[in-house]
Formats: C-alpha cells, structure tokens, sequence
C-alpha cells in the first residue's frame, strides 16, 4: 500500500484515534495572546479526578498508545502526577505540554523516574524579547529555568515545543541549536486563529514569503524536527512533500477532549460546529469517537470545493480546516495562508462577513489587551 | 534478513486497523504503519527462534513476494520494533 492510499484509508477515520489531545485544565499561569484554549481560568465543570480515569480506562480499551496532554498548564492540575501515574499503568504513554513554570528540580527528577512519559516545554522565542512579546513577561526565564532542571536531572530527549510566527521564523536555525544545547528534540507548529489567536493572527502568522522560507527549512531539517504534520499546506510549494501525513487528521485520527470533556473534531476548534459530544455522554468517549454525526460526516470524502480547479489541490489538500473557519473563509475554500495566493483573496471576501468567534473562553477578567507591532 | 531470528520488541504494541495493523514502540515513541494484514500477520508470528524464511513459509507466502516482506521487516528492524 502507498502512503497515499494509507492517508485515503486514513480519512475514512480509524475505530480509535491514534493522536488525542486532552486539555486538563483551563486554568494557567500565563495568558499568551495566540493560546488556542483562550485559557486563563479554571472551569468549575472540570472533569473530576474519578471521571477523567474513567476516560483513560476507556482509552486503555481502545488501545491509544499515547495522549498527548495540555491545558491550560496541566501541572496546576493537584490530581496531575495521579493522572500520569494512572494513564502510564493503564499502558498510555503521555506527552505533555507546559510552559515549565511548575517543573522545579524535584519535579523534574520526579518525571525522569517515570517511563512511558514525554514533555514539551512551550517557547516561542530564542530570547526573552521575541518570546515574551508572545507568552508574557517573564515566560522564557521560566522556560530556560525548566529545561535546565531537566537537563540537570538527566531526563533525556523532551521537546522544545515552538508556535511558529512571523516574528520567530528568522529563528529556526537558533531554536535547533538550543534544543542540541540541551540535549532536547525541536518540535514546530502552525500558528492558528484559535482561542485568542483569533485575536492575534492577523499579525502573527507568517507573512507568504515566511511560508516558503519555512518549507524550505523543513525541507532541508524536517527529519529531525517534530511538526505533528501541520504544516501540510506548505506541500504546493515544491515537488518534495514535507515529511509526515499530508492530510486533516480531525475527527478521522485525532481529536481534543477539553477540561469539562466536550469532544472536539481537533484542538483547533473549540466551537460549537465542531463539537462532537461528551465523554460524559451515555456510551462515553467511545461512543461520541465512533457514533457522533460530526466525526461521521468528516469521514466522508470531502468536496474539494473553490480549490477544486487549482493543480495543487493533492498538494495541499485545501489546507486546515481551524484556519478558515476561524477567519470566516468556507470549510470548502482556499487556506487563509494558501502558498498560491488565493488565501488573500479569500480573507478579502470574509472581511465583510463576521468571522465566527471561538467559544469557551477562560481568559483573565483583568487580561489587557496586547499589541503587537506589524511588520 | 530471511537467516535472522527476529520477534517483536517486548516494548511494542499492535493495534488491528483496517488497513493492517498501527505498531507503536513505547520506548523510542516510534509509530509505523503496517500496511498490510500478511505483514502483520508475519510480525506476529515471528518467534525468535524460527528464520524469517521459515516463518514466510510457515505462513505460505509465496516465494515471489518475499523481497518485499523483507524490505518491510527491514524497515521494522531498524526502527527497533523487531528485534
């Protein structure tokens, strides 16, 4: 079987996801201005510490190897060794995501005794400047601070985890040397108009001629670099696909579970629309993965819609569907970032139309808001 | 690779897909594809005691297909899942 008849295969969706995100908590320390969650504030609903082992139990039963954990900063959680502790026993290996704020010398040797456990320490710059300009004053001292105690405890390869903007994209090359300095492994992602990067993309993302200076990078250091494959748009730009799975995984391979355990098509779309059910539904989280209409009808095979004339479209696939909606392009329209160009005129056509807002928002009542400067 | 005695790493896990089978190696984090059900009915009968030559006989694969499944068992023993 070719890799694009598996990712065809893979479209039709799998009976249990291979790749599920599980935000813990809404609360956090930090209040980035892309945050994808718009986290800030706890939710009385959150899942108890009882039911979100019920989940995991389920999750055993499917056969997930990994979650990947997030938040919100997870490690505010009280329950957050428990959990761990609980899912690696249950045999799913965790990769979690944190900004390192709570990892002090005795947690970090804490989590180096344990197996089966990955960690991403979130950094959006290679100086404090670049990077608190994003994640707040004083984030890239905690983060450093972190990634020394884990480097002192002799943890291993854990992830340096970087939102790729317009203001850090000139780093790539310093961000590799850091995670090497640190024994650790880079990971990059697309930036999406998310949670509060609704708010903040339209002057974050990168600009078109970032977008190729980008996949040019990943071209040249993609095998060594992590990029959970969302950078599949920047595919049109050459002959030489990224490495990776050159598709949408939402609904048909992954999916988010949030603090309160709605179910979500992906972490990118904390919406309504894209909202499956609940793992506190009767038939719990298995039954909204196999049974729910969203994830059935992403499964079907999709209209290649407005892009359907453009050469590109295998390339690309249309791009990620969080990025459109978010910015009010159609489901079936160009990526709001399309290497060809249509994204421009696409985000033209929304501008007169209310883009839909993300819900759930836990921001900090006494968040100001942030300006970034253009450039 | 057909005189080796491989078996599976004790650290992987198979999930039956549609497709063939997902194998995920909890220790180097490392998931493959298995992209057809002989293959993973191959990797499952690998013992660490017969050849691979013997398994694929065992298992009647014809003879014709053999350098494929090498190559996909090469590939599994490079990224540790076979051992």
């Amino acid at each position: 079987m070719s890799k694009t008849q598996l990712v065809e295969q893979l479209k039709g969706g799998l009976d249990a996801p291979i790749c599920l995100t599980w935000e813990l908590t809404y609360a956090c320390n930090l209040e980035c201005v892309h945050c994808l969650s718009s986290s800030g504030q706890r939710d009385p609903r959150e899942l108890t510490t009882d039911e979100a082992k019920a989940v995991l139990d389920e999750l055993h039963d499917l056969q997930v190897f990994y979650i990947n954990i997030g938040g919100g900063e997870p490690m505010i959680r009280r329950d957050f060794f428990e959990l761990l502790e609980y899912s690696i026993g249950r045999g799913i290996g965790v990769k979690f995501s944190t900004n390192g704020a709570f990892i002090d010398a005795a947690k970090a040797k804490r989590l180096t005794e344990m197996d089966y456990l990955d960690i991403q320490i979130s950094l959006d710059g290679t100086d404090a400047v670049t990077n608190d300009a994003v994640r707040g004053e004083g984030s890239y001292d905690t983060a450093i601070t972190a990634m020394q105690h884990l480097q002192d405890a002799g943890f291993g390869e854990f992830k340096i985890s970087v939102v790729i903007t317009r203001h850090n994209v000139d780093q790539l090359d310093e961000f590799k040397a850091l995670a090497d300095e640190y024994g650790a492994q880079l990971r990059i992602t697309r930036l999406r108009p998310s949670g509060r990067g609704a708010d903040s993309w339209h002057d974050l993302h990168p600009t078109q001629a970032q977008q190729r200076q980008i996949y040019d990078w990943l071209v040249l250091n993609g095998r060594n670099v992590l990029t959970g494959d969302s950078f599949f748009h920047l595919n049109a730009l050459g002959e030489e696909p990224l490495p990776g799975l050159n598709m949408c995984g939402a609904g048909r391979v992954v999916c988010l579970i949030d603090p309160i355990g709605d179910v979500y098509a992906c972490p990118f779309v904390i919406h309504d629309e894209f909202k499956a059910g609940s793992v506190r539904d009767e038939g719990g989280f298995s039954n909204v993965w196999k049974q729910s209409d969203l994830f059935t009808e992403l499964r079907e095979p999709q209209s290649a819609g407005a892009c359907a004339s453009c050469g590109s479209y295998d390339a690309c696939q249309g791009g990620c569907m969080a990025a459109k909606f978010f910015t009010g392009i159609p489901l079936d329209g160009p990526d709001p970032e399309c290497v060809s160009g249509h994204g421009e005129t696409a985000l033209l056509a929304a501008s007169s139309i209310q883009a839909p807002k993300p819900m759930m928002d836990h921001s900090k009542p006494s968040r100001v808001a942030v300006t970034i400067g253009r450039r | 690779m057909l005189d080796a005695t491989l078996t599976l790493h004790p650290q992987v896990a198979l999930r039956p897909e549609p497709f063939g089978a997902l194998a995920y190696h909890y220790g180097n984090r490392k998931l493959i594809f298995l992209k057809h059900p002989d293959v993973v009915r191959i990797v499952e009968s690998l013992d660490g005691t017969a050849t691979v030559a013997e398994t694929l006989a065992a298992c009647d694969i014809d003879e014709a297909r053999w350098p494929s499944f090498e190559q996909a068992l090469t590939n599994l023993q490079t990224s540790e899942m076979l051992q």
